[in-house]
């Protein structure tokens, strides 16, 4: 655990909801948009600050399949294997990413922090199957290579920004 | 704007709203549903918006107060339903529909149709040779009745004027001002509305249960964690027409005396999220909801809480237990929620398409609603159309319309011509159904009949080269992953028929393996504690029911009918297509594929796993699979 880790964005979250129980999950959500996982040292705060036993807390965040405790990647590909795109071939599409970014369904983030593949059990965009997002954006009708032209697409965004920051 | 204090405000309010409405000449349309957006349709609302001013047309977002003679009413509306066409564009008055519109037909568009008033062929839908300018001709629409997505797709969805200008919130007007809240009650149980989230709970038997409770304070809490894969009936719903799901559980709140509601969406919805908090904000802003609605003293609060991924949390107990910030697992019942619900006190759970049909139940009464539909299981149903179908997307027909009629006349029969084999109903929880099925009305007590049930009313359709096994497979993973493990029937049970499953798909099955699976599912539906539980056999049921025979070529015959089982199938090389490349053999992970450069290949059966490089490999397609 960090001892330099920086409060001020928890603490601001925090004093935006109630100080019960009930806003557990806000809280969790919020403070995971921020640093898409939730870091280990927030649990004493929060739980604190929430009236909630730690135990419980993290009860709560490893019960729920949208936090993480592990950090993301950068860009965090959800490839949707709702029936629907299941039915439409969801299966090739996500094992194409894997095969690519050298992940599987246990390592899901590449170790450079870059991309994490997740699978999602419905987005509810199944006229458009199959489907995966990129941050949240839908990419529709996809095939396993048009998942890699998205991917090739993201890479030159990094490698776009590595170099203006060159 | 100043808060509207009595009736007599609401209805002068809403005059103006209608007015406005009604001075739009033109009014364009754009979807702005999920599907849509991912297709670009935002852009092209902008792009119009844009072209239009540069054209000096005057443009009206929201319904103004004072409108000045012809304007033209750009709208991002809610979702058509036809997301396979998307990106959508609706012109009115002429009910045109433009499909897959693109940012560079937006030019176009303002041209030819705002300012010459033509129809573009070149956007239009269609089918078999038929070209079908006009929305409601289109064969996916024509046999639809919708009423609860009466508005999806024809109003601003993000504008409470809207909602007003077609006569919303006259519902809740007549509950707070004519009706007791026995009488709403009364209203709602002669209705026969049943719940649509799945059971088909009769919603007025529910109310009463809840009115009758002496315990306060009640909660009224709406079900909109919509989690089975394949269905986006509620998402449509809360994104499209937020508004008649707030004056649904406003009604529900007067009728049984609760002045809090909280609704509970799915954390994967998060424009319907935007939309509710904007509704709600609305309403507020005009004393619809508030500390006192319409200044008639008694108050009303929606709540929003956002899922964090749990499906088991569309269980009623799961789902109060998540909004207490809790693990959302499921409770031994009774009590049942009525009794000891939301904070242990009183609460009445309904789904979002439930609240949805209340408005139009006391605006038109009870006899009316009973007319449409059976009269156990009346009114319309939407269902989530998926899968090898010609036309996917959302549908509302009258409970009661026939499987065949959904999927051969509004879904326009199979894609690419391939043959019907099943449709799955009910998500995960259902059951699929087959071609001697395809005259079953689809309502409540029908479906039961056959075992499969409506759900929340996900309707996947496969063609014959979907694997049924397979199919079984993915609903058990499914479930299974999703098994919250409180119980052990579930958590262990789900477990140990996925593992046998996982074996037949790999071509390990043995022989018993049906009998155990059967004997597996009895228990867990006996035994399980939830709705979740009890009902993951029953994908596997009825696949064992009615493709018995493929279970079997697995099992026995290691071959899947449906060549879809990557480990069953047998990849070989064609020795007259082959060039001798050895591309195919450079490529394969184990070795297996060796021969003689510019002499055919051959893959040693006994080394290959089945992982398909050679054939992703090959430039001249010599490489076959077989089932």
């Amino acid at each position: 655990m960090r001892k330099d880790f920086d409060f001020g964005v928890v603490d601001e979250i925090l004093s935006h909801h109630p100080a019960n129980e009930l806003s557990t999950i806000a809280v969790l959500q919020d403070i995971q948009e921020h640093y898409h996982y939730l870091p280990e040292e927030i649990f004493p705060r929060v739980a604190k600050a929430l009236g909630v036993g730690e135990a419980r807390l993290y009860g709560v965040a490893t019960f729920y399949e949208n936090f993480s405790l592990e950090p993301k990647g950068r860009y965090v590909i959800r490839c949707c294997d709702g029936t629907a795109c299941h039915v439409r071939g969801s299966l090739p599409i996500l094992s194409k990413l894997r095969e690519q970014l050298g992940l599987s369904e246990e390592k899901k983030t590449t170790d450079d922090l870059l991309f994490t593949v997740e699978t999602v059990s419905c987005l509810g965009a199944c006229g458009l199957a199959p489907v995966l997002t990129v941050n949240g954006t839908v990419h529709a009708a996809m095939t396993p290579e048009k998942a890699l032209d998205v991917l090739r697409a993201l890479k030159e965004d990094i490698a776009k920004e590595e170099n203006s920051h060159a | 704007m100043h808060k509207l204090s009595s009736r007599a405000e609401l209805t002068a309010f809403r005059a103006v709203c209608k007015n406005a409405f009604q001075c739009e000449k033109t009014k364009i349309l754009v979807c702005g549903g999920t599907g849509c957006v991912a297709g670009g349709s935002l852009d092209i609302y902008a792009r119009l918006q844009e072209l239009l001013s540069a054209h000096n047309i005057p443009v009206e977002v929201e319904l103004a107060d004072e409108p000045h003679g012809d304007v033209v009413g750009m709208k991002k509306s809610g979702c058509h339903g036809f997301c396979e066409m998307g990106p959508l564009v609706r012109i009115e008055p002429q009910g045109w529909l433009y499909t897959k519109v693109k940012v560079e037909d937006c030019e176009e568009i303002v041209e030819r149709t705002v300012i010459g008033g033509e129809n573009i062929e070149r956007l239009a839908y269609k089918q078999n040779d038929c070209v079908y300018p006009r929305q409601e001709d289109i064969p996916f629409y024509k046999k639809q009745t919708r009423m609860v997505l009466q508005s999806c797709g024809h109003i601003n969805s993000t504008s409470i004027r809207d909602y007003l200008a077609l006569d919303g919130y006259t519902a809740l007007e007549k509950c707070l001002f004519e009706l007791s809240p026995e009488e709403i009650v009364q209203e709602v149980s002669l209705s026969n509305l049943r719940g649509r989230g799945g059971g088909g709970f009769l919603t007025g038997r529910k109310w009463a249960s809840c009115a009758a409770q002496k315990e306060t304070p009640k909660y009224i809490v709406c079900n909109g964690d919509e989690g089975d894969p394949g269905a986006f009936m509620d998402r449509s719903i809360m994104e499209g027409d937020p508004h008649r799901l707030l004056e649904g559980m406003i009604i529900a709140g007067l009728a049984i005396g609760s002045d809090q509601g909280y609704i509970y969406v799915r954390a994967e919805y998060p424009l319907a999220v935007e939309r509710l908090r904007i509704a709600i904000r609305q309403a507020e802003e005009l004393g619809i909801l508030g500390d006192s609605i319409l200044g008639t003293g008694r108050g009303f609060h929606i709540h929003i809480n956002r899922g964090a991924g749990a499906f088991v949390c569309g269980e009623g107990s799961a789902l109060t237990a998540s909004i207490e910030g809790k693990r959302g697992m499921p409770r031994v019942k009774p009590p049942r929620t009525v009794e000891h619900g939301l904070f242990n006190k009183p609460t009445n759970l309904n789904n979002v398409e439930t609240y949805a049909n209340v408005p139009m139940i006391i605006n038109r009464g009870a006899s009316w609603y009973k007319s449409i539909g059976p009269e156990n299981s009346p009114g319309t149903k939407a269902f989530a159309l998926t899968g090898t179908i010609l036309n996917t997307g959302l549908i509302e027909v009258p409970m009661g319309t026939t499987l065949r009629e959904v999927i051969f006349d509004i879904g326009g029969g199979m894609r690419g011509g391939t043959r019907f084999k099943a449709v799955q109903i009910g998500g995960p929880s259902g059951g699929c159904l087959t071609e001697k099925d395809l005259d079953i009305p689809l309502d409540f007590d029908s479906l039961a009949k056959v075992g499969a049930m409506i759900g929340s009313g996900g309707l996947v359709v496969m063609d014959e080269k979907t694997c049924m096994v397979e199919v079984a497979r993915f609903f058990m993973n499914f479930t299974q992953n999703e098994s919250c493990g409180k119980c052990v029937p579930c958590r262990e049970g789900t477990k140990r028929m996925l593992g046998i499953l996982e074996r037949i798909t790999e071509g390990k099955g043995e022989d018993g393996d049906i009998e155990s699976l059967e004997e597996l599912a009895d228990t867990i539906s006996n035994t399980a504690l939830c709705g979740l539980g009890k009902t993951a056999p029953s994908p596997v049921i009825s696949t064992i029911q009615n493709f018995r025979g493929e279970y079997e070529a697995h099992i026995y015959h290691k071959r899947c009918p449906a060549c879809q089982c990557t480990k069953l199938k047998v990849f070989s090389i064609d020795a007259d297509m082959c060039k001798g490349c050895s591309k195919c053999a450079r490529n394969c992970p184990v070795g297996a594929i060796s021969g003689k450069i510019k002499s055919p290949f051959v893959i040693d059966q006994s080394k290959c796993i089945k992982c398909g490089a050679c054939i992703s490999n090959c430039a001249f397609g010599a490489v076959r699979e077989e089932a």
